[in-house]
């Protein structure tokens, strides 16, 4: 009886799966929008991804979720790395983890430039 | 209309309640009086603090609306349009870290003066409990506002509680509402912070309370064994209203520096939680989770072929057991010194490496 009481309960309190369409490709922005050595958070479904344009003019897009514990990475232009805040963990613009916490790369995307518009898609 | 007499209103509520039997409870307990007699008022100014909480949460509740779409700018509607606002909700804030705090101080003095022997056991598990669902609350309430600090806070907080091996990613969902921290994570944590933690709390205050009641206060062992050796009884001062009286100053001098902090700091509201934001540079969580974030911080990625953050999960529970079962480690025999001297500079060290991580934080905020 206790079992037919409790786990209507813990159904409940256990949220439901809801399907995720699942993004393999968004406009993440603008040629022009980014200058040399810059970088920025854009929208890959429901996950942030971060686009970083080179010095030498080219585009790199990478998952923005650290490895570590989840929090959102930013581009460092002083360093040309990508950091995390929360636990100062390092990756380089290859989503490679070089130093810190984190114990994975980011996801790396591929990019396209078309008609003035940075595409990025999962690779 | 005939009134009836104030003696008769006592009496009728006597013969329906039997008050007189607290009030005789009441009038033999006592309090023992020795040099370390201040730490006894840790308790009570912590029942306070929690006092204080209870009646400035139902006040912010007249006006917070729990929905992402809402929430940051109802404290907003509350720290600047509603008469006072400001000052209940620094006060609520303010206090909630002072009962933090004035929770340790009363933790580590019960353990100083090894106030967790034998019969005390379950008085100290259900403190040790009650520290637990202190910090829940901290960190539930701090997403309430909905402000960017608070956001990473939960996203780092519940990813922390996914990394548990084998119901990790069911406490996770438990806790998000979800696999991300949405508005659904907000009305969930609301749903804590006003309902499920206050009962919990509330039933586990009677019970630690009880004991206490049932037990009386702890003498320390050296205290004990100094008035048996000059054959004397311990000096102890009435509760009621020796004792009372002295906790009633400390809670008015609380209430004033409450008052100040407020006044002098309101509580900041921060910026509004973006998802799609970077982590802002220098986020920390509160001071009392810091030792814990600066433990994860150091640790590598991997060490030994284990994922570092995993390791530091682990070290940190290890840790929370081994401080639950304090009564049952102790291998000492009370004031005898020694092994049980050792024991107590377990404590020593606990402290210092908590002050040392969180000082670490706030003075070296990228390191």
């Amino acid at each position: 009886m206790c079992v037919s009481m409790l786990y209507p309960v813990a159904r409940y309190i256990s949220p439901p799966e809801v399907p995720e369409a699942s993004t393999q490709s968004v406009v993440a922005g603008r040629e022009g929008d980014l200058k040399p050595n810059q970088g920025k958070i854009f929208r890959f479904g429901e996950q942030p991804g971060i686009l970083v344009r080179t010095e030498d003019g080219g585009y790199r897009a990478l998952s923005a979720t650290c490895t570590h514990l989840n929090c959102t990475v930013q581009f460092r232009g002083d360093l040309k790395q990508i950091w995390c805040a929360c636990h100062n963990g390092f990756y380089d613009l290859s989503g490679k983890n070089v130093s810190g916490p984190p114990p994975r790369p980011l996801e790396e995307y591929k990019v396209n430039v078309a008609d003035g518009e940075i595409v990025v898609s999962r690779a | 209309m005939n009134w009836p007499k104030p003696g008769r209103i006592r009496d009728w509520i006597e013969e329906r309640l039997e008050l007189s039997a607290l009030e005789e409870m009441g009038r033999h307990k006592r309090v023992p009086v020795h040099r370390h007699s201040i730490w006894y008022y840790m308790g009570g100014m912590t029942l306070f603090l929690f006092g204080l909480q209870v009646a400035t949460g139902i006040l912010l509740l007249l006006y917070y609306r729990p929905s992402a779409g809402e929430a940051f700018e109802s404290v907003q509607f509350i720290m600047t349009q509603v008469p006072f606002g400001w000052l209940i909700r620094s006060i609520h804030s303010w206090s909630a870290n002072l009962l933090v705090f004035v929770l340790f101080v009363h933790m580590f003095s019960v353990f100083f003066m090894k106030a967790y022997r034998r019969p005390r056991e379950i008085t100290w598990f259900s403190g040790v409990a009650l520290l637990a669902l202190t910090m829940a609350f901290g960190f539930s309430g701090y997403l309430l506002p909905w402000n960017t600090l608070a956001f990473f806070a939960t996203q780092v907080g519940t990813e922390v509680a996914g990394a548990v091996p084998v119901v990790g990613h069911f406490m996770l969902k438990l806790l998000r509402g979800g696999e991300h921290v949405t508005g659904g994570t907000l009305t969930r944590f609301y749903g804590f912070h006003v309902a499920v933690l206050p009962a919990t709390a509330t039933l586990l205050l009677g019970l630690h309370l009880l004991l206490v009641q049932k037990h009386g206060m702890s003498v320390p062992p050296a205290i004990e064994s100094e008035a048996k050796r000059e054959g004397r009884e311990a000096r102890t001062m009435p509760f009621l209203p020796n004792f009372l009286l002295r906790d009633l100053i400390g809670w008015c001098v609380a209430i004033g520096i409450l008052a100040a902090l407020a006044a002098i700091l309101p509580w900041e509201l921060g910026t509004k939680a973006d998802p799609f934001a970077p982590a802002p540079a220098g986020i920390r969580p509160e001071w009392y989770f810091c030792w814990m974030f600066q433990t994860l911080k150091l640790l590598p990625g991997h060490v030994l072929g284990i994922e570092g953050e995993l390791i530091g999960i682990f070290g940190i529970g290890l840790a929370g057991l081994v401080w639950l079962l304090v009564p049952f480690l102790d291998p000492g025999t009370p004031g005898t010194g020694g092994r049980s001297r050792l024991f107590s500079a377990f404590g020593v060290l606990a402290i210092l490496y908590m002050a040392i991580m969180t000082v670490w934080v706030y003075v070296a905020p990228g390191g």
